[in-house]
């Protein structure tokens, strides 16, 4: 007989890693591996304000994520900074006004499971928070495919076709946004962007098309989440690390594999 | 002649300086027009402007209705971080059709190299399968931004020839950005010679001699244009002002 908890936390992990890996693609593809980082610091502030403001953590990310994608986009326009050192800036100033909100809240906070994710706590409501976010993630994927690619692989070209690259942008960054904000429970906020990146990195090395590497990356995404899941109650290690620990596993595997190959070829 | 696009009066402002000044430009049925002039001259927002990407301060553009525009960007450098083939790559298109594809791959000879993957291309490679993909949805027009700025002097050669025999058997117009100044000798019908507004245009003849053109690029340039007229066999240098 399988525990509960254990299904709810496969199923949990399952419906994260598909859209993480997908949307990971485009952290791979766009070079916003720091902006995904950077999300997720931020997120931190987002559960300080729902603490504080007795609502969901996740609706405080979600809130906070977005007023983060908006500012940093504002503040692109201005072209001040370099994007990575608006970035730095804003992360760890929303990370640093999260703690020390944290710290004066009457209430203790478990700082660790939002750092690191606690996959086999997670509740029912939780599931079906995942599930509804995982689900918009994916339609909005579907139905602006072409677009998103396109829009990547040359937004000249992408503009010169009709399409809004402002839009398509707020678009990638909202759908990034609520990736991090369904997802850091399990693996916590400072992990959640090894779970967009390592999938996708080790898919690429086996896939021809756009497509096949993005069902990929969920697929491996799926495998290491499990694999971590199993290991961290067979060896009573942190749930969010070992899950990480085995998608950076099957990146080795399968790229030494794949060099391998190509060197005997 | 049929007018396809027509800019009149265009002002694009930047940080208190005119980019673009009362230009006026027009393209007709089976034009090739080329637009030279230094870095910074405003070129590519002229384009941009022309293909309704970019709405100048003022000014006013008349096109033919449903005019359809193909165009090639400046600098297409895919990244190796997405596995993409060339084929998909085209099938992104809008309207995409697999017949029209069949037609112009051979048309620009890029048949054989259709699986391969899009950032494994060579430059020459490359900027065919851009001239593909603007071919696809059959452009009246086609606008093509320094279509051959990182090719060596071979492929140069060979991407122009291509593009002539488009122009010839399609009998399209085209409108380029170029500093490939032999080869805008050999094929263009009319030179559009651009600082910020348009110091002179015409035969590439007329335009070497006018003052202002030798102004702007010097009378060794200008010397350098008529001896292109007369001879397309041997290398000079390419570089303008800059």
């Amino acid at each position: 007989m399988i525990e509960p908890f254990l299904i709810r936390a496969t199923i949990a992990g399952i419906g994260v890693a598909i859209i993480a890996g997908a949307i990971g693609c485009f952290v791979v593809w766009r070079k916003m591996a720091y902006f995904g980082d950077s999300l997720a610091h931020s997120a931190l502030l987002g559960v300080a304000l729902g603490l504080v403001l007795g609502i969901s953590t996740n609706l405080g990310t979600i809130i906070i994520c977005t007023l983060f994608t908006i500012l940093l986009i504002w503040l692109q326009q201005k072209q001040i900074l370099a994007t990575d050192t608006l970035l730095g800036i804003l992360a760890h100033s929303a990370l640093s006004i999260g703690m020390v909100t944290l710290s004066l809240l009457e209430k203790s906070v478990d700082l660790h499971s939002y750092l690191f994710g606690d996959i086999l706590a997670v509740t029912t409501s939780e599931i079906y928070l995942i599930i509804s976010g995982s689900l918009i993630v994916l339609v909005f994927l579907y139905h602006n495919w072409s677009s998103f690619v396109l829009t990547t692989i040359n937004e000249k070209l992408a503009k010169a076709e009709g399409l809004n690259i402002l839009i398509n942008q707020l678009l990638i960054m909202f759908l990034m946004t609520i990736v991090v904000a369904v997802s850091f429970r399990i693996v916590g906020l400072l992990l959640i962007t090894s779970l967009l990146i390592i999938p996708a990195a080790t898919a690429r090395q086996l896939s021809h098309s756009p497509e096949t590497m993005a069902v990929l990356a969920s697929f491996l995404g799926i495998i290491a989440v499990i694999l971590g899941i199993y290991s961290s109650l067979y060896f009573d290690t942190p749930s969010g690390p070992s899950i990480v620990v085995s998608a950076v596993i099957i990146f080795i595997a399968i790229s030494s594999a794949s060099f391998l190959i190509k060197k005997i070829r | 002649m049929s007018l396809l696009i027509e800019a009149k009066d265009i002002y694009v402002k930047r940080q208190g300086k005119n980019i673009l000044e009362n230009v006026f430009i027009q393209i007709n049925k089976k034009d090739f027009i080329t637009i030279i002039g230094p870095n910074g001259a405003g070129k590519s927002m002229l384009l941009e402007c022309l293909m309704g990407t970019f709405s100048p301060d003022s000014g006013i553009i008349n096109k033919k209705n449903n005019l359809s525009i193909g165009y090639i960007p400046q600098n297409f450098n895919p990244d190796n971080s997405m596995p993409i083939t060339v084929k998909r790559f085209l099938m992104l298109k809008k309207n995409f059709n697999i017949n029209n594809l069949k037609k112009v791959s051979g048309e620009t000879k890029i048949s054989t190299i259709l699986e391969k993957n899009l950032a494994d291309l060579s430059g020459g490679e490359l900027q065919k399968v851009l001239l593909a993909r603007s071919l696809l949805s059959d452009p009246e027009l086609l606008i093509l931004d320094e279509p051959a700025q990182n090719l060596d002097i071979k492929n140069q050669l060979n991407f122009y020839n291509l593009l002539n025999n488009v122009y010839k058997s399609r009998a399209i117009s085209i409108l380029m950005v170029s500093h490939d100044l032999h080869m805008v000798m050999a094929s263009t019908k009319q030179v559009i010679c651009l600082y910020h507004h348009v110091c002179c245009s015409g035969e590439p003849q007329t335009v070497a001699k006018d003052p202002e053109f030798v102004n702007l690029f010097g009378n060794d340039m200008a010397k350098m244009m008529s001896v292109y007229q007369h001879t397309h066999d041997h290398v000079h240098s390419e570089n303008l002002n800059d």
